[in-house]
């Protein structure tokens, strides 16, 4: 409990950044839109248009779109913007902070008074005397509702900011999803509800005294405002020894928030200040390694050799991790340390009993019965080449096929709800449920060996290297198994994956 | 044209001016005719008549399709727009006090857009003008009547000491009792202060009661030019006629009822 709401401050603070900063964008951006679309119907059309159409884009989704974006641009620029992290996260979130801003400033400056803009026309002023004289102090209490708006929305959005790898409070409810930590998403949950509901009853006591012209309220309301991201602030203003500190980098599920925290360990022995980017997709992690957002993770060989490399045969496990390793420098300059000694493959598995009763040892096996079959996979999987693969390579075609975080995927085959699915063969809820995992005759499927990835930034930090050499082959795939379990598990035997971690590092004689 | 050469208010000229609306609807219709320095003109017509909008391209709110308006024969264009309006007083039927500004701020406006200071005394002295009480400075223009409202709407259009003065129906939501004392203040300040004063309406009766000229429009053209006395007596011609039919008979119908006929 206490160590969930221990990492509350921290991701609090950047969460607080991160959204005032997209607010204050979107608030630049939209403030003159907003003046130029109340003088010309047209452009209200266009711009109001534009906003809700970035409005019906699901959050996520715009998140994830500006990462292929910032990419693009920065190879066009030739480098040097960030895909990963801040920026695209600031971005997606001060557009969606547009369409409030814009509806109620509009709406406000063309449902004044027609006869106060005679009289300001009537009296002499200039076009911009009217607009600060009388339109800008008669809208901006509508104004500040739509601020208000759009503050709420941009907390509660810039929560997935954790998928672009920005840290933020989304990090406690991603990683709480996909481990069933509940204490981690309530943790994350209560910080940013509080944090909109305070925001949100600031700025409508600013909103109430720009309504009863009472400049003390609005002034105290946004001194605090202030304040807080003031007090946001502190802690991450740049601090001396840069170059101390490193970021570890996660995907989204148990495993490797064990391996991450074994390299935080490791490093943090070796004198450097570490902070971890969890829950990162398979597809953003490898290009935030390779343009140094993060400095070192587990990937595993396969995944690279199918997705970013896009081979399809299947050569042996050595030959594949040797590929990778020399793609990686070629390409990237991203330095491979080496293999951790297990491997996590995708596996079909299926319920013993169930396969014994069919009769099904392999996915050849499985293919002519699978029209009568529900698959559940991963959420990434069916998206995957591999999947691609192993379709090319056995004719399946199952009644159904969904998506789930990792730990409902195992709930759905232990239910029913599911009778196939596409598990990770280091998972130690295999055995724990008693599956059936599927062989796979036609070598549709590459190797998965856990291999150490480290940025173009580090690969000659020697130090660094050293500190994480000694992980390399020292990982059995049972201890690994049986450390996965010990976070995936949902009962009061439980884990956190730091636990889990300094437990796998006494088995494998990594520490006393 | 600065206003304060003149002892008596600026001259108005209109020159061939027209105007129309799509459709080919013709709001002004070549209206030729000039108002000498220091004439209190009503310009009377039913609504749709062109009233408004030829009073309106005096102080540019309204452009002229075609001809040429000029304010003691310089052209009303010839100057920056909001220049020519900060010299020119304007009151309309809505009136547009500013909601946010109280009362004295909306008063003192015309004096903040030409650089200066609020001036207590000033805005005191403008209250004074339109018989005001000077407390009303620090209220609120949503806490007035609709007659201290218009009032204060007379005193913007006064306070920076324009010499010609724009009145667009301005007694129109007023009710009797208060439109009648409003328009002899006017009245007496066009005399106390020496203006020109164009004023629109609709009630020919206001109109005789208060005018030196009255302006009679239909359909874009000015069908009767002439003084109250002459209105009265048939020399303004057939339309007059027939508007100043009504007051004149409820006169005589009142003046009846009075000596109890």
């Amino acid at each position: 409990m206490n160590q969930a709401f221990a990492r509350v401050p921290d991701l609090l603070a950047q969460h607080i950044l991160l959204s005032a900063a997209a607010l204050l964008l979107g608030l630049a951006i939209a403030l003159p839109l907003t003046i130029w679309s109340a003088r010309r119907p047209a452009v209200a059309r266009l711009t109001l248009g534009f906003a809700s159409l970035i409005q019906t884009i699901p959050a996520l989704a715009l998140l994830a779109l500006f990462y292929p974006l910032l990419l693009l641009l920065s190879g066009l620029m030739g480098g040097g913007i960030p895909a990963l992290g801040f920026l695209p996260s600031l971005l997606a979130l001060a557009l969606y902070a547009l369409l409030p801003i814009l509806r109620n400033g509009v709406t406000g400056l063309t449902h004044i008074d027609p006869a106060v803009i005679e009289a300001a026309d009537g009296v002499g002023m200039t076009a911009r005397q009217r607009l600060w004289m009388v339109e800008a102090p008669l809208v901006v209490p509508v104004l500040m509702a739509g601020i208000r708006t759009a503050a709420v929305w941009t907390i509660g959005a810039a929560t997935l900011a954790t998928t672009v790898g920005q840290p933020c409070l989304g990090d406690l409810i991603f990683a709480g999803l996909q481990t069933q930590n509940w204490t981690l998403v309530i943790a994350g949950c209560v910080a940013s509800a509080a944090l909109a509901l305070i925001v949100d009853a600031l700025l409508g006591l600013a909103e109430r005294g720009l309504r009863h012209r009472r400049k003390g309220q609005v002034r105290a309301a946004l001194a605090l405002l202030a304040l807080g991201i003031a007090v946001a602030l502190w802690p991450v203003l740049p601090t001396s020894g840069a170059d101390k500190r490193v970021v570890v980098g996660a995907k989204g599920f148990g495993e490797q928030y064990i391996l991450a925290r074994m390299i935080g360990h490791r490093l943090e022995k070796a004198g450097y200040t570490v902070a971890y980017r969890e829950g990162l997709g398979s597809a953003v992690v490898f290009g935030a390694l390779a343009s140094d957002d993060i400095d070192v993770y587990v990937d595993y060989s396969g995944t690279i050799w199918t997705n970013q490399m896009g081979r399809t045969e299947t050569p042996p496990r050595e030959t594949i991790v040797k590929g990778v390793g020399q793609w990686a420098m070629a390409r990237h300059g991203v330095r491979l340390i080496g293999a951790l000694g297990f491997e996590n493959s995708y596996a079909f598995a299926m319920r013993g009993a169930d396969a014994k009763r069919r009769g099904i040892t392999t996915l050849a096996d499985l293919a002519p019965q699978s029209r009568q079959m529900n698959l559940a996979s991963d959420l990434e999987f069916l998206e995957r080449p591999e999947w691609a693969a192993v379709k090319r390579a056995y004719p399946l075609n199952f009644k159904s096929a969904q998506a789930y975080a990792p730990s409902f995927m195992y709930h759905a085959i232990e239910s029913g709800k599911a009778d196939v699915i596409s598990a990770f063969s280091s998972d130690g809820r295999i055995s724990k449920l008693g599956l059936t995992v599927l062989g796979d005759p036609r070598h549709a499927i590459p190797g998965y060996d856990a291999i150490l990835m480290v940025s173009p930034r580090r690969a000659d930090d020697t130090r660094f290297v050293a500190a994480l050499r000694p992980l390399v082959g020292h990982i059995p795939v049972d201890a690994m198994r049986r450390a996965n379990y010990m976070v995936d598990r949902d009962d009061a035997q439980k884990k956190s994956a730091d636990t889990a971690a300094r437990w796998l590092e006494k088995q494998t004689g990594l520490s006393p | 044209m600065p206003a304060q050469s003149h002892p008596r208010g600026p001259s108005v000229a209109f020159d061939g001016v027209g105007k129309r609306y799509a459709g080919d609807v013709r709001a002004v219709d070549g209206v030729t005719l000039t108002i000498a320095g220091g004439e209190f003109v009503a310009l009377v017509g039913a609504s749709g008549s062109g009233k408004s909008t030829l009073l309106k391209m005096v102080n540019r709110l309204h452009k002229p399709g075609e001809g040429r308006v000029s304010i003691d024969g310089e052209p009303v264009d010839s100057v920056p727009v909001h220049l020519l309006r900060r010299r020119i007083g304007y009151v309309f039927q809505n009136i547009g006090l500013f909601p946010h500004m109280p009362v004295g701020e909306n008063v003192a406006l015309p004096l903040r857009l030409r650089g200066e200071r609020y001036d207590e005394a000033r805005v005191a002295e403008l209250l004074d003008l339109v018989e005001l009480p000077r407390a009303l400075a620090a209220r609120m223009p949503d806490a007035l009547s609709g007659g201290q409202r218009q009032r204060v709407g007379v005193a913007r259009a006064l306070a920076a000491e324009p010499k010609l003065i724009l009145m667009d129906e301005p007694f129109g939501a007023l009710d009797p009792l208060t439109r009648d004392t409003l328009g002899r203040a006017v009245r007496k300040l066009h005399d106390r202060l020496g203006l020109t004063t164009i004023m629109v309406t609709h009630d020919m009766a206001e109109a005789l009661l208060l005018a030196d000229r009255i302006l009679v429009m239909a359909a874009g053209e000015i069908v009767a030019d002439a003084s109250p006395h002459d209105m009265l007596t048939g020399k303004g011609g057939a339309v007059a006629d027939t508007l100043v039919a009504v007051p004149r008979e409820q006169a005589h119908l009142l003046s009846r009822l009075e000596r109890g006929e």
